[in-house]
């Protein structure tokens, strides 16, 4: 597929008549819509997308980071929204910079966001504002630094283990996550 | 014992000595594995206990999903970095005495996992009495390692130490100045 699907003209004119600040850029790819937003009306705009008759993009199949590093505002975030309704997909993107980077969280809208966003903030360092529980997902939570950044070293690094023990299940904190001596 | 029998005769600490050589002989004869199996390694643990390679013709079949039954942890497999503390929290509940085998070169040296999710050699977190390269080892190269560590065991030799870092080593990345914000929401 080649061209987009004639379902997203519609989404697209009314998102620009909806959001005229807010849009700053709609590119395609082989017929993959992407809509660059400005980061603060990105939940206004995910919550149209999500309710609006002409789009129901009910899923947000993916949530993901990525480090532009020749880019002013290195970081970028990517919704990939699925319209089942309309079978048609969307992508949204969000760009910061890389000095204290913040986006508004999207798990009032999707909540399937809540891992996703704790991923990108573990691997890329951007705070979602917003987010229940913003804790690192993958790597240890005392962790230094933000693995996937693109200045990060990309072999030897070292072990930061400091001799930090596993508590019991019923001693591990639901948020913050697990106590390290 | 009368007094002209010779035993009073024999240096002190031989039967000390006697009994030292005994439990090593009992030990490595009756090496409880835990099962640490993480990846692929795990395969070639697993082939190596089960009836075509036959481990407990060393008298250590019994591999056990407890640690507080095991002596020697089998670390098959790469580490992670999040996985670090349980394997430490794993040796740590193993009764003494207690040893430890690192299994492939993952393990070993992080081998071709050079990154930041795998731990570089299992020997930063854990001391390890014998490695095993290979990638993964056949159990034939298990077996010859196992066979070496209790020829340590019968021998008596002092365990590896390990002594961690005073303060662990960060690599270079400049870290937003609000690292715990996360916990403060």
């Amino acid at each position: 597929m080649t061209q987009p699907p004639d379902a997203i003209q519609p989404v697209l004119t009314g998102l620009r008549d909806s959001f005229p600040e807010a849009i700053k850029e709609v590119g395609g790819h082989r017929g993959e819509v992407t809509v660059e937003l400005d980061s603060g009306s990105l939940v206004e705009v995910a919550t149209w997308l999500r309710d609006h008759p002409s789009a129901r993009f009910r899923l947000l199949s993916d949530l993901s980071g990525t480090d532009y590093p020749e880019r002013p505002d290195r970081l970028s975030v990517d919704y990939h929204l699925y319209s089942v309704d309309h079978n048609m997909r969307l992508r949204l993107k969000v760009r910061v910079g890389v000095d204290d980077p913040h986006v508004p969280s999207v798990t009032g809208v999707w909540s399937t966001a809540n891992w996703h966003e704790r991923e990108v903030y573990d691997f890329f360092g951007v705070r979602f504002d917003g987010h229940p529980n913003l804790v690192r997902i993958l790597m240890p939570e005392d962790w230094e630094g933000h693995p996937q950044r693109r200045d990060y070293p990309l072999g030897g690094v070292d072990v930061q283990y400091r001799g930090a023990h596993v508590p019991s299940p019923d001693r591990r904190r639901y948020k913050g996550g697990w106590t390290s001596t | 014992m009368s007094s002209g029998s010779g035993l009073e005769k024999l240096p002190s600490g031989i039967l000390v000595t006697t009994v030292e050589k005994l439990a090593n002989w009992a030990r490595k004869g009756s090496l409880w594995p835990a099962t640490f199996g993480l990846a692929c390694c795990a395969i070639e643990m697993m082939a190596t206990g089960a009836g075509r390679y036959d481990l407990s013709r060393f008298g250590m079949e019994v591999f056990r999903a407890s640690p507080r039954q095991a002596d020697l942890m089998i670390v098959a497999g790469r580490v992670s970095q999040k996985m670090g503390p349980v394997l430490r929290t794993i040796y740590d509940q193993m009764p003494e005495p207690k040893w430890v085998i690192s299994m492939g070169v993952c393990a070993t040296s992080g081998g071709m996992f050079n990154n930041y999710a795998i731990v570089q050699g299992v020997d930063q977190i854990v001391p390890v009495d014998m490695y095993v390269p290979g990638c993964p080892p056949r159990p034939e190269m298990l077996m010859d390692g196992i066979i070496k560590l209790h020829e340590k065991i019968i021998r008596g030799e002092p365990r590896t130490k390990l002594v961690l870092p005073a303060e662990p080593v960060s690599p270079q990345v400049p870290a937003p100045a609000a690292t715990a914000a996360g916990s403060e929401r």
